[in-house]
């Protein structure tokens, strides 16, 4: 399943999207993000997975274009520390 | 009193040929949203009889009146359920769920059931917020989006237009047609100020149905815009209560090129069914059957 976290406003797509048939819960993301906007827990939207999967957390998402602009400089910007430490590859940004 | 033209009626189903007494597993789901409350029960996985009233102020209340009415006649009581699922927004204060599921999830279930294994593409229009869901032939969830910080394309955004412009809610739909031609989308989607801008539009002289039409395009292409982020495939439903609003629908339709599949009970208790068919699959559950 592909969650998508996160809005569209009069000023953009601002969406996290985790492919939670790639994320296996290992958890890597949860400290790699220096703002706290990933956690791992239960997968909301389907009630019979056992395994746990990677959120983005409520706290932040309605404002995730604001919590992840920090890592998002306009002009020389490095990887993404999330995306960096998903094995897997199940993060992507919209924007 | 003055006419509340945005209320809509409440209204309660049973089906006339299923005998509860007889049923083996009895479930309910119970929805509880910012706008409705639906609750829907049923027997051996067969519809069984459904609500749909407004929310109040206090959600507890709102789960329990709405399951009440679903009750009420059917001769059954909320004992002899034997398990609930609460969905919704409110989905934490239904005090007699036994599980709480989000309406995401619900809602894929729900149509699968509605509109058969072949959907693929859900709009909910709810009362406060907007979900593109895709799901697999089993209802399960692919795909989803969100949209619940903005209330444009929403039935609460419709509610305000049916107050500013005195049509009553259910009667917006048709209306938007009686116009010559179409006019341009108002150009703000956010609601307060859609609202202004057709404040503005009528005392440049439009009439309000060319207002209605203009906000009925805007709100449709809105929430195709979200639909086109997650795909949109054939088979396409709306659920929510916008679906029972013609001008929206038939302006989304057109939007895509494709048509909305009809459908079969009110639109609005997918979100509950959903959750009756899992209380279902759960109890199974329990008891080992699957």
């Amino acid at each position: 399943m592909l969650a998508n976290y996160g809005y569209k406003n009069g000023s953009g797509d601002y969406f996290i999207t985790i492919d939670t048939d790639k994320c296996d819960g290992c958890g890597n993301c949860v400290p790699a993000c220096p703002f706290g906007v990933l956690e791992v827990g239960e997968d909301e939207n389907d009630p019979f997975r056992e395994e746990p999967v990677a959120k983005v957390s409520e706290f932040h998402r309605k404002k995730i274009k604001y919590s992840c602009a920090p890592c998002k400089p306009m002009k020389k910007r490095k990887p993404l520390p999330c995306m960096n430490v998903c094995s897997p590859g199940a993060i992507a940004h919209s924007w | 009193m003055e006419k509340e033209y945005w209320r809509w009626p409440e209204s309660r189903w049973t089906a006339p040929d299923i005998d509860w007494k007889s049923g083996d597993i009895i479930s309910a789901g119970v929805d509880v949203g910012s706008v409705s409350s639906q609750a829907v029960v049923m027997v051996d996985g067969q519809l069984f009889c459904y609500s749909n009233i407004r929310t109040g102020s206090d959600s507890p209340e709102s789960a329990q009146k709405a399951m009440d009415k679903a009750l009420e006649e059917t001769g059954s009581t909320l004992k002899d359920v034997h398990y609930t699922v609460g969905t919704g927004y409110g989905r934490v204060n239904v005090p007699f769920a036994d599980r709480a599921i989000t309406e995401i999830a619900c809602h894929a279930r729900g149509a699968n059931f509605m509109y058969g294994p072949s959907i693929r593409t859900i709009l909910d229009m709810g009362g406060q917020d907007c979900k593109a869901i895709h799901c697999d032939n089993k209802g399960k969830v692919t795909n989803f989006l969100m949209n619940d910080k903005c209330a444009a394309g929403t039935g609460r955004g419709m509610e305000v237009f049916a107050d500013l412009l005195s049509i009553p809610i259910e009667e917006m739909g048709s209306l938007s047609f009686k116009v010559e031609e179409e006019p341009e989308p108002v150009s703000s989607t956010c609601v307060v100020f859609a609202k202004s801008e057709a404040v503005g539009l009528l005392r440049k002289g439009w009439p309000k149905e060319k207002v209605l039409a203009a906000y009925s395009s805007a709100m449709a292409h809105r929430v195709v815009e979200l639909l086109e982020r997650i795909g949109i495939e054939k088979e396409f439903a709306v659920t929510g209560g916008i679906a029972k609003n013609e001008g929206v629908v038939k302006r989304i339709e057109a939007e895509l090129s494709i048509k909305a599949l009809e459908p079969q009970h009110d639109t609005q208790i997918a979100g509950a069914l959903g959750g009756a068919l899992f209380a279902k699959a759960l109890v199974e559950k329990q008891r080992g059957l699957r």
